[in-house]
């Protein structure tokens, strides 16, 4: 038994006391270093007020589902796909709650899908992290709903035939009010990007590319890897243009509806799209969310798509407020004789 | 024309059975709510029997299109909706073919004359006009031209043809109203409230049903009116009740009696949407509904609001319980206190949505996954789903279970005068979260173990927002106490032991069975759920007729009452009506090895006493 941590700003006070069992070299150990190391971050900050107590994780089930065992909070790993619904509910039931839902892409997309959808469209305040690997892990390497085309794997062995999610495409489709991909090699961009979700009021979704070193190894290398960032994420920031590249020679333009990759002296700076992550229209956002359409091409990172609209639970609220007002507090036995009655003597 | 002043006196009946029946479109449902609510406000004991199809509009005038609706009125205890109508009102031919059979020979037939076109009598396929061709001839029929009598009610108001036509089954509500000596005033200021945002149609329908009610009093075509004295009933004040609207409102006073805000989660389903619709309307009790987007979110988001503290609902039929059983599962394993209200209706799969059947019974004890010991309670009568909707709350916030309430069509649909209960008499069904840590970790530190069991082997309920509680649970095995995950072989036999003699435990905390008895009976009827009022008639229909019958009604199926064996085994002959094809059954046998018999019906509709007197008079020799 380790000591216990009382200092809610040191990484060890959000840390359970049970140990990690992911395959050694997994993508889900920097996550979840990457979130205890944000929650220790914000305890820090007073404004965020977070408390172990009010903290919830939900999760469904695979790999990425055991993250909340080892968060020193609430936590639930409950059902394969249906994460996003029990955290409705909880929820709608505890707006007080700070609640994150925790899945892989079979749990997110597959089995879950219809869940996923309903839960980003009501803008239920949950913030969902989809750790995307391409493959089922748990159940020892299927083709999942985001592999790619032509995919060998056991169940597959003449290669997948199966168009795969855009999964931020997906979300943004469903009206998301808040869309971001980050990566599992970028402890400082994870934090940045889950703070950013943890402001946010509504639903939060973030992709996040996930290395499964046992099924699906280097999934992401060409992206993601140290030496290739520079080429192949576009790091998207608010009110700039998007700009990447070593030598920040190339950007993203907006041509027709569609977000196209062109060099910078061959169109000039000013034709380059300016990041707007506030922007009502979510067209813009799905089109650069399609610039991940595979896996050897540059990718967006950060918040593609951030936007206001009415938190349900709080909607929820209202109407039980507006309820008490209109019919005034509910009375039992009033409720009982709403009817006609007769009596007998 | 006599003056009524001339007219007899209304004959005082017992007991009448009085079946509407029309097209879908006819309003019959609505028509013979009014004249239950009329009766129920003249203090008749009564009970209902609404049958429609499940298209919302089948195609007009055919037989598929028929809508019904069975009321059974009467001046002392009754419990059926009745065996055999002894009046039928058919607004069209196809009501009149398809209701024609269930009618007492010699009974009375008030038929809406205007519909009966060639048209109409082809589309249900009669060959022949049955008025004129001798179909009728062993009952007494009235002829009424409904339509043309309700357009003529309403010349003076501004409203068209079509729409005037629609007010038709108020003429045939007034008709009857004045044939058994009902008020129009109820029905009259319910047609103003509820119509009140359209004036024509509070106008148009008060005429209908006025000259309906005046063309009984005028024409010499009915010889007799009918008067039904009140019931004597226990004193109180009483409402007429429907099952749906007293499970909402039994939800409801569960919550308020165990003091904790209520979360249903629901998806739409027949016949169990009345309940969401219900609840929705009281949000001032703190009540939050929320619709899913499926059965299993539905399921899911109650499980959420449990975790979160929450008396937490989902309500549904068959269909749905089969999609909710994984979730149910969870419930199990991580022992979170949640209610499942199975509405039952016809199966299997989409089956018959608008009929009643009892057939989700092995369902509920055993539809889930491994070793899952889960409560089942079931309701016997509208207004009982009231008493279970809170008892089913009691066993699943005390135990920390998943409980599944029973229920069915009829139970849902129909409707009984429900002698009010005074909300103070209620049981204070509150339960405590848990507030401290319950063991020290190794280093001495106080620590929260969720798998910690009190006497009645409940873990702590502690929700989130509790400072030091913090755990994790979840549908892997957890080890005793710690609630850790455990693979341990040893652990998870003990885990699944300790998970089955808590549910078991609860035998000691229901009501043990009551026997309706009387002296030198050798039967013994036993049923569960609707089969009540059915089984109730037949056991005084027999002991009317010289042969003594006992009867045990279960309402808690697992666990069962502790005396059950004992009292079954005291009979030569144990039979179980069922709305199945014997389920109870199978488990008395199993768990007592009494001989019991099955007497089954699964047509999706109820039991007639006859049906069961008949099948006892066969099983046993004995003659009634
Ligand atoms: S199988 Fe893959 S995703 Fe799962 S723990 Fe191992 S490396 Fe991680």
């Amino acid at each position: 038994m380790t000591d216990v941590i009382l200092d809610p700003t040191k990484r060890g006070y959000w840390t359970s006391d049970q140990d990690v069992r992911w395959c050694p070299g997994c993508g889900d150990y920097g996550i979840l270093a990457a979130m205890q190391f944000l929650y220790a971050e914000l305890a820090e900050d007073p404004e965020t007020e977070v408390k172990s107590e009010d903290t919830v994780f939900v999760s469904g089930i695979g790999c990425a589902a055991r993250f909340p065992y080892y968060m020193d909070t609430y936590g639930m790993h409950s059902i394969h796909g249906r994460s996003p619904a029990i955290a409705t509910g909880l929820a709608i039931a505890r707006p007080d709650l700070d609640i994150w839902v925790v899945g892989g892409d079979g749990d997110m997309l597959s089995i879950g899908g219809n869940h996923l959808i309903h839960a980003l469209r009501r803008n239920v305040n949950l913030k969902i992290l989809l750790f995307n690997n391409q493959i089922y892990g748990l159940t020892k390497g299927q083709y999942s709903p985001t592999s790619e085309v032509g995919k060998v794997t056991k169940s597959t062995p003449m290669g997948s035939i199966d168009a795969p999610f855009n999964p931020l495409g997906v979300a943004i489709g469903a009206g998301a009010t808040f869309v971001a991909r980050t990566h599992d090699l970028d402890r400082k961009h994870m934090m940045a990007t889950f703070k950013a979700a943890h402001a946010h009021k509504g639903a939060s979704i973030i992709e996040i590319y996930q290395n499964c070193n046992v099924f699906n190894d280097g999934a992401f290398d060409a992206i993601t890897k140290r030496d290739a960032r520079a080429e192949m994420m576009i790091d998207l920031v608010d009110g700039e243009p998007i700009i990447f590249g070593a030598e920040e020679q190339r950007g993203i333009m907006l041509d027709g509806g569609q977000a196209k990759i062109v060099e910078i002296a061959d169109v000039g700076r000013d034709a380059l799209a300016v990041h707007d992550a506030a922007n009502p229209n979510p067209a813009i956002a799905f089109a650069i969310a399609q610039l991940a359409n595979d896996r050897q091409s540059p990718t967006p990172f950060g918040v593609l798509r951030q936007v206001e609209g009415p938190e349900y639970s709080e909607a929820v609220n209202s109407q039980l407020l507006a309820a008490n007002e209109q019919q005034g507090p509910g009375d039992l036995a009033k409720l009982l004789h709403s009817g006609a009655t007769w009596d007998v003597a | 024309m006599t003056d009524t002043a001339d007219r007899l006196e209304a004959q005082g009946i017992n007991a009448v059975v009085i079946r509407f029946a029309g097209d879908s479109g006819d309003g019959m449902q609505l028509t013979g709510d009014r004249f239950t609510s009329a009766s129920a406000l003249a203090g008749n004991d009564l009970v209902t029997l609404p049958e429609f199809p499940a298209e919302i509009r089948a195609p007009q005038g055919t037989l598929a299109g028929v809508s019904a609706f069975q009321v059974h009125i009467s001046d002392h205890d009754i419990h059926t909706p009745g065996d055999e109508p002894d009046v039928l009102i058919a607004m069209n031919p196809a009501a009149l073919m398809s209701e024609l059979g269930r009618l007492k020979s010699g009974g009375t037939i008030i038929l809406n004359t205007d519909a009966f076109d060639e048209r109409n009598l082809e589309k249900c396929g009669y060959e022949a006009d049955p008025r004129t061709n001798g179909t009728l001839d062993d009952y007494i029929v009235h002829e009424v031209p409904m339509t043309k009598l309700t357009l003529e009610a309403v010349t003076d108001l501004d409203v068209k043809k079509r729409d005037a036509e629609r007010s038709k089954n108020f003429f045939a509500l007034g008709l009857i109203c004045w044939m058994y000596t009902r008020p129009l005033e109820p029905t009259l200021d319910w047609v103003a409230e509820k119509f009140a945002k359209n004036q024509t149609v509070v106008d148009a329908n008060s005429l209908a049903l006025k000259a309906g009610h005046a063309f009984g009093e005028t024409t010499e075509m009915f010889a007799d009116q009918f008067a039904i004295e009140s019931a004597p009933q226990e004193a109180g004040t009483y409402t007429n009740i429907t099952g749906n609207t007293a499970t909402a409102w039994g939800m409801i006073a569960a919550g308020q009696q165990a003091k904790l805000p209520i979360f249903l989660g629901s998806y739409p389903i027949t016949p169990a949407s009345d309940i969401l619709h219900e609840l929705s309307r009281h949000k001032n009790f703190g009540v939050k509904t929320f619709q899913a987007e499926d059965e299993i979110a539905a399921v899911g988001s109650a499980l959420g609001a449990a975790f979160g503290g929450a008396l937490a609902y989902t309500t549904t039929s068959g269909p749905g319980v089969a999609l909710k059983g994984e979730t149910i599962g969870l419930a199990t394993s991580m022992e979170l206190p949640m209610v499942i209200i199975d509405v039952q209706r016809g199966g299997p799969s989409t089956g018959l949505p608008t009929k009643t059947e009892a057939s989700d019974l092995f369902m509920a004890l055993y539809g889930r996954h491994g070793e899952s010991p889960t409560p089942v309670v079931a309701a016997y009568s509208p207004s009982n789903c009231f008493d279970m909707a809170i008892e089913a709350s009691r066993i699943a916030l005390k135990y920390r279970t998943p409980v599944i309430l029973l229920t069915d069509g009829y139970l849902a649909n129909g409707s009984e005068p429900w002698n009010l209960p005074d909300v103070s008499t209620l049981p204070d069904i509150s339960v405590e979260f848990a507030t401290e840590p319950n063991a020290t970790d190794g280093a001495g530190n106080p620590t929260f173990e969720p798998f910690q069991r009190d006497d009645i082997l409940a873990r702590p309920w502690a929700v989130p927002g509790t400072p030091g509680l913090e755990h994790r649970i979840g549908g892997l095995e957890k080890a005793d106490g710690s609630g850790n995950v455990s693979y341990d072989p040893e652990n998870h036999g003990l885990m699944t032991d300790l998970r089955q003699a808590k549910i078991d435990g609860i035998a000691d905390d229901i009501p043990l069975a009551e026997v309706d008895a009387v002296d030198g009976s050798k039967i013994c009827l036993v049923g569960w759920g609707s089969t009540w009022g059915s089984i109730v008639a037949t056991a005084e229909r027999m002991r009317e007729s010289g042969v003594p019958v006992d009867r045990v009604h279960i309402t808690h199926l697992n666990p069962l009452p502790p005396n059950l064996g004992d009292i079954l085994k005291s009979y030569e002959h144990v039979i179980v009506p069922e709305l199945n094809k014997g389920q109870l059954v199978r488990i008395l046998r199993a768990e007592y090895l009494v001989d019991a018999q099955s007497v089954n019906k699964v047509k999706g509709l109820p039991f007639t006493a006859s049906e069961i007197v008949e099948a006892i008079n066969t099983m046993t020799g004995v003659q009634a």
